[in-house]
Formats: C-alpha cells, sequence, structure tokens
C-alpha cells in the first residue's frame, strides 16, 4: 500500500551485499572441502570398522543432524571457550561448525555409496590380485563417486544457503549484509528483493555448473 | 454416417487408422474387423506397431485418422461425425466395454488379488460390495487361485498375478478382451498355466484380441492370425494360410523363418 | 551452578513447548497448503503449473532465515502487520509447503504408468483413478518422507528466536545472558531438539521399511 520501490540506496551499498556473497561463497567452499575429507575418511573407517566405532560414528551423524545449526554455531562460538582453552574469530569458529555439520551428511552420502558398489566389482578387483588398499583407490572409491557426485552437488548448494546463518555472529556474509542495509536505510523490501535474486542466480547457476562437471565426469571415462 | 454400422456384423471395427510419434508413422492406415467370438491374434516384429493398434482400441492412445468403433459407436470421439474426445467421463464408461491385460499386469500393489476384480465392480459397475467379492470369486476360481484371494500381488508368482489379471477384466464382462503379450514377462515354465487361461475363455466363446509371439498357441487357438510389419497390416487369414510356408510375402516368410529355427 | 540452571527450567519448558506450537502449526498448514499446490503442479493447468513451479524453486533456492527476514521485516514495510509470531509462522510456511509440494510430486511420479492405464482400462474416471489408485500408493511413499521432513520445521523453528520469540532457542540464550551456564545450556538445548527429531526420524525410518512391500 502505497510503497514505492527505490533502489537508490542498494546500490550506493552494493559492495556491502557483493562483498558479503563473496565471503557466503568462500564460508561454503572451504566447509565443504573440510567436510569431504571428514565425510570420506569417517565412511570408510565405517564400512570396515567393529561395532564401537560404528556406533560413535553414527552418533555424530545423528547427533549433528538433529540438532539445528544455529544452535550448534552458538555452541561452538560462544559455548566451547567458555570450557577449553581457545579463541577464534567468529568466521573460523563458523567454518569449523560448518565442516562438521557438512561432515555429518557426507558420512551418509558416502557411506551409502560405497556400498551401493557392485559386488561384481569388488571381485573382480580380487581377482586380478589387488590389494584391499589397491581396490579402495581404484575400484571403490571411483565408483562411488560417480554415485554420488548429484548428492554431494546438492549438499554444496544446500551449504552455500546455510551461510546465511552465519550472520548471527556478526560474519559479514551476504545475510548480515542484507540486515546491515535494512536498519541502515529501511529499504527493507528492496534489499531483500536483490538479496533473493542474489541467492537464487548464485544457488541455480552453481548447480547448473556442477551438473555440467556431473555430465563430464560420467563421459569422462 | 449410421448406415455404415449397421451393414457390418463387425465387433470391432478398425477403419484406415493411422498414427504418427512425432514424425514416425507407427500406424498407416490399418484396418481389420472382428466379429464376435472371434480370436484374432496379432503377429510381428517388434516395433511393428501392435502395441499401440492395441492401446488405440480403448483410446490409451489416440490415433490421427480414421475410425475404431466396437458395437458401432465411436470409442475416443464423440457420436456424430466431428472427431471431438469425449469427455472423460464417456471415455471411463467405453474403456468398460473392453478389457485389457498387460505385459507387465499392472495389479495395484495396495489391493489384494479379490481388491484388484472388486475395484471395477463397485465404482464402474456400481455393485455392492459382497455381489462385487462373489463375482471376484468366481473367476478367482476359473483361473485355478481361489485360495489366493486375499493375497497381495508381492506374495503371487508372475503366473498367478497374470492371471488375476485375467480374471480382472472378464470379471467387467467387457464385450471385447485385449492382451499385449501377456506371457512375455514370465518364465517359460509359467508360460502355460496363463494361456490355458486364455484358450478356455477363448472356448466360451470370449471375443479377443491378443499380441503374442507364441507361434504354436497363435496357431492352435486363434481364428485368424494378422501380421503386422512397418505400422501396416501386412497379411490376414486363417492360421493355416497365414503360417503356410510356402507363402509369397517376404516379409512374412522371414519373419515366420526366425521362428522356425527356434520353435517348431 | 546447576541450582541457578535447575531455576531456570519451568522457562526453558515454557520455551519449548513454544518450539513444539510452532512447528506443530507449521506442519499442519503447511501440509494442507503443500497437498493442494502439489496436485496442482501434477495435475493443474499449464498456468497454474508453472506459479507452483516457480513458487518452489524460489523458496527452496533460498535461505531460510532470510525467507523469514524478508516476511517479517516485508511485510509491515508495505502496510500488513502481523505479531512477529505469526510473521514467524507464516515464513516457515511457506517454507515447509515447498518441501510438501516435492514430497508429494515425487511420491506421484513415482507410480508407474501402468497403473494408471490399469485403472483407465477398467474404466475408472480420472478422480476415482486418483481416490482409488494413484493416492493410496503415493501416500505410502509420501508418508516417511514427510515425517522425516518435519524435523526441518523443528529445526527452522529455532531461527525465529532471531524476531524475538522466546522459543527453545531464545531461551537457553536468556539463561545463559543470566546464569553465563554457556556449555551445559547448550547441550541441554541440543539434547531437547535431538530427542524430539530423532523420534521422528526413527518413527520415518520404520514406516519406510513397514511400506517396503509396495515397492516389489
Ligand atoms: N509413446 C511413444 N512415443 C514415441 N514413440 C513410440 C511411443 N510408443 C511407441 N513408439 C514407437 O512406435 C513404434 C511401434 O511401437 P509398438 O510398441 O506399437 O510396437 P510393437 O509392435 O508392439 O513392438 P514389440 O513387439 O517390441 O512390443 C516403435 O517404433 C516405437 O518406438
Ligand atoms: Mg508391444
Amino acid at each position: 500500500m502505497g510503497y514505492t520501490l527505490n533502489f537508490n540506496l542498494i546500490w550506493r551499498h552494493f559492495d556491502k551485499l557483493w562483498g558479503g556473497l563473496l565471503l557466503s561463497l568462500e564460508l561454503a567452499v572451504i566447509s565443504i572441502a573440510i567436510g569431504i575429507v571428514i565425510g570420506l575418511v569417517l565412511a570408510v573407517w565405517y564400512v570396515s570398522a567393529g561395532r564401537v566405532v560404528r556406533g560413535v560414528i553414527a552418533a555424530y551423524v545423528e547427533f549433528i543432524r538433529n540438532v539445528p545449526l544455529i544452535l550448534l554455531v552458538y555452541l561452538v562460538f560462544y559455548g566451547l571457550p567458555t570450557v577449553i582453552d581457545v579463541a577464534y574469530s567468529a568466521q573460523t569458529s563458523f567454518v569449523a561448525t560448518l565442516a562438521l555439520y557438512s561432515g555429518a551428511y557426507l558420512v551418509e552420502v558416502f557411506r551409502s555409496g560405497l556400498e551401493a558398489v557392485p559386488r561384481g566389482q569388488i571381485d573382480a578387483g580380487k581377482a586380478i590380485g589387488l590389494t584391499p588398499w589397491q581396490r579402495l583407490i581404484h575400484v571403490r572409491l571411483p565408483t562411488m563417486m560417480r554415485i554420488t557426485l548429484p548428492a554431494l552437488s546438492n549438499t554444496f548448494i544446500s551449504l552455500f544457503k546455510d551461510t546465511s546463518v552465519a550472520s548471527v555472529i556478526s560474519v559479514p556474509e551476504l545475510t548480515y549484509g542484507a540486515q546491515w542495509i535494512n536498519f541502515n536505510t529501511f529499504r527493507i523490501v528492496e534489499v531483500y528483493l536483490v538479496v533473493t535474486a542474489m541467492y537464487l542466480v548464485t544457488g541455480y547457476a552453481l548447480l547448473f555448473a556442477l551438473r555440467l562437471v556431473e555430465r563430464w565426469y560420467r563421459t569422462a571415462r | 454416417m449410421a448406415t455404415s454400422s449397421s451393414d457390418s456384423p463387425a465387433l470391432l471395427d478398425i477403419a484406415e487408422v493411422s498414427k504418427s510419434f512425432g514424425s514416425v508413422e507407427v500406424l498407416r492406415s490399418v484396418s481389420l474387423k472382428v466379429a464376435k467370438g472371434e480370436v484374432v491374434t496379432v503377429i510381428g516384429p517388434s516395433g511393428s506397431g501392435k502395441t499401440t493398434l492395441l492401446r488405440c482400441v480403448n483410446f490409451l492412445e489416440s490415433y490421427d485418422s480414421g475410425s475404431i468403433r466396437i458395437d458401432g459407436r465411436e470409442v475416443g470421439f464423440r457420436d456424430g461425425g466431428a472427431r471431438q474426445r469425449r469427455s472423460e467421463h464417456d471415455l471411463a464408461a467405453m474403456r468398460a466395454e473392453t478389457g485389457m491385460v498387460f505385459q507387465s499386469f499392472n495389479l495395484f500393489p495396495h489391493l489384494t488379488a479379490a481388491g484388484n476384480i472388486m475395484l471395477g465392480l463397485t465404482k464402474v459397475r456400481g455393485k455392492s460390495k459382497s455381489e462385487a467379492r462373489a463375482i471376484a470369486e468366481h473367476w478367482l476360481g476359473r483361473v485355478g487361485l481361489a485360495h489366493k484371494a486375499d493375497s497381495l500381488p508381492a506374495e503371487l508368482s508372475g503366473g498367478q498375478q497374470q492371471r488375476v489379471g485375467i480374471a480382472r477384466a472378464v470379471a467387467m464382462e467387457p464385450k471385447i478382451l485385449l492382451l499385449d503379450e501377456i506371457t512375455s514377462a514370465l518364465d517359460p515354465e509359467l508360460v502355460g498355466e496363463v494361456l490355458a487361461v486364455v484358450r478356455s475363455l477363448a472356448e466360451d466363446g470370449m471375443t479377443m484380441v491378443m499380441v503374442t509371439h507364441e507361434m504354436a498357441f497363435a496357431r492352435d487357438a486363434s481364428s485368424r492370425i494378422v501380421f503386422m510389419a512397418d505400422g501396416g497390416v501386412s497379411a490376414v487369414g486363417p492360421p493355416k494360410e497365414v503360417l503356410a510356408a510356402e507363402t509369397t510375402n517376404e516379409r512374412l516368410r522371414s519373419f515366420l523363418a526366425r521362428f522356425r529355427a527356434s520353435q517348431f | 551452578m546447576l541450582g541457578q540452571i535447575a531455576y531456570a527450567l519451568p522457562f526453558l519448558a515454557e520455551g519449548f513447548a513454544l518450539t513444539l506450537w510452532v512447528s506443530l502449526l507449521v506442519v499442519v498448514l503447511s501440509l494442507i497448503a503443500g497437498v493442494i499446490l502439489g496436485v496442482g503442479l501434477v495435475y493443474g493447468p499449464a498456468p497454474l503449473r508453472w506459479a507452483v513451479r516457480i513458487f518452489s524453486d524460489t523458496i527452496r533456492g533460498i535461505p531460510i532465515l532470510v525467507l523469514i527476514f524478508f516476511v517479517y521485516y516485508g511485510l509491515p514495510a508495505v502496510g500488513v502487520h502481523l505479531q512477529s509470531f505469526w510473521a514467524a509462522v507464516l515464513a516457515l510456511t511457506l517454507f515447509k509447503t515447498a518441501q510438501v509440494v516435492e514430497y508429494l510430486r515425487g511420491a506421484v511420479a513415482s507410480i508407474p504408468k501402468g497403473q494408471s492405464e490399469a485403472a483407465m482400462a477398467i474404466g475408472l474416471t480420472f478422480r476415482q483413478r486418483l481416490a482409488y489408485v494413484i493416492f493410496p500408493q503415493a501416500f505410502r511413499r509420501f508418508l516417511p518422507p514427510w515425517i522425516n521432513g518435519v524435523t526441518d520445521a523443528v529445526k527452522g523453528s529455532a531461527l525465529v528466536s532471531l524476531l524475538g520469540i522466546t522459543d527453545l532457542m531464545q531461551a537457553i540464550n536468556q539463561v545463559i545472558g543470566r546464569t553465563y551456564e554457556a556449555m551445559p545450556l547448550y547441550i541441554l538445548g541440543a539434547l531437547l531438539y535431538f530427542a524430539v527429531n530423532y523420534a521422528l526420524s526413527y518413527a520415518s525410518r520404520r514406516l519406510e521399511q513397514r511400506f517396503t512391500f509396495i515397492r516389489e
């Protein structure tokens, strides 16, 4: 009712949004890189481990998946330093949280991928005399990768969106930039329209690019 | 237009039906009449349009030109000549007049064997539950599955599932039964039990159009055989004529030669 | 220190109750809206299909937090005044509705085409096919992911604490503000969220096993 759109103030502060977007991407990329390592190691360990190790890994996965991200972010940033002697910036703290968070999701992705590798392939690997380690590197992981690539892409896109939670501990990513402009210019509708568009365009562009990578990976060998 | 149906005794009258998927012409002016009580089997190489023709008969598939009539009534289009698609409601009523048995059974997995048969009887024919149940049990008995009335499809073998599929179709008392390669998804040892059911229906006088690769069955059980090739009817006649070794039809001869080599 | 926390327990319980209340509202409202839009997406006329597709892809393409801020700060700016509680419920419902739409579409799409055809062949009308053949089967495929997805509503509800609504997350932060016992309280909160969500995902897995007979 009577609200007229005026984007001038948004463009004047656009550097806040642009810088925020780049930081969001950076947070997502670093987190998933660490998350992939966590996920791979734990998944490989899980499928060959005994009951106890499996139980511990499953507990980690289930805990992370069933607790809100915002609580984990608070817990690591405000909670942990009160009980152990560490000091870190909000940004480092958030990356650590998001890496642990994505790691939990990726353990599941990689585990089901490993279990989906056909028995026949593993037997064929044995038949030509590969050691267990060689079978893992040359047979199971490449096949698993092909199976899990789509899920990996999806996880990355969700992580990109999850970086918005970093704004609650004042990490100056995209959502933080939006709130800053919101509070300082009151061009609320405009800033959220622009930010929505930025998330959408970036997210779907990433998805498109990742689908191309998947296609390339599937046909490359 | 009304006169054309009265001068033909055919129960099913397919006249010059053509159909294309995109630029591929799948049916080329196909004509075929089937009289009441006839068993017509359709044979032909893969991709020749057998399935498509059958699906056109109950309008699971629409066609571009020509007409298909059952008892003188156009199946998919409104009475009165204009090619105007029937309403959803009328189509459902027309389809209830034909029965269809599918290659992949297509039983409803959430319903028991009896439930599969009762669904059409209660919802389309408007019969009471108990009446429908009695009919279902009758037909399950006919196909030798009286004891499986309350089993779910997943608990039945392929041959048993297909016999339920047949019972589901005939329980509706259709004027004509359409069967599309109903044994090709079955292990060889289960084919016989299903074909025996079809044979007994034929003996009862059920009108049937059946696509099959079972040459021995086509030879022994059908009144006529239709040989389709490239979307058209390439040969049609009594089994003895169509399956004769000395046929002059090139396509038919090479088609049959492949079968003789493997089966007869 | 434990005494202080014990003293705060009723306050935390109230916050927990609010978390459950918000989640319940969101789950029920989104189920209704999502099923209606989902049926529109699968069976509706082209303009409706496009509208629902754009709605769903947009909502799922942005962070929930952005959606919450947009609704909470944006509506008053255009003259719509909602209590922060209802603004939060609205935003979370939009987010969940898009999910429900996709669960429904996936469930219906997973029913083989032969099922529709067999139903047509015995003369069932469109509505009868949906009511007696498609939906009974789609329901079994819809239910497990939907129940599992309720956890997303519960987890998402923690973000409403940022609007000053005293849900469990906000209650925890307030108690920490008074007691400075950050770690025990965050862990307590995590365990409460975990208990609810784990129960839901467990139920979902059990149901999925029970329904496997449909898959053949
Ligand atoms: N829905 C469709 N879209 C496009 N092309 C189709 C479709 N259905 C069938 N066709 C094509 O129409 C042609 C005839 O198919 P049809 O299934 O009728 O053959 P058929 O004689 O039943 O073969 P088969 O013995 O393998 O079952 C084929 O070339 C097929 O690829
Ligand atoms: Mg066929």
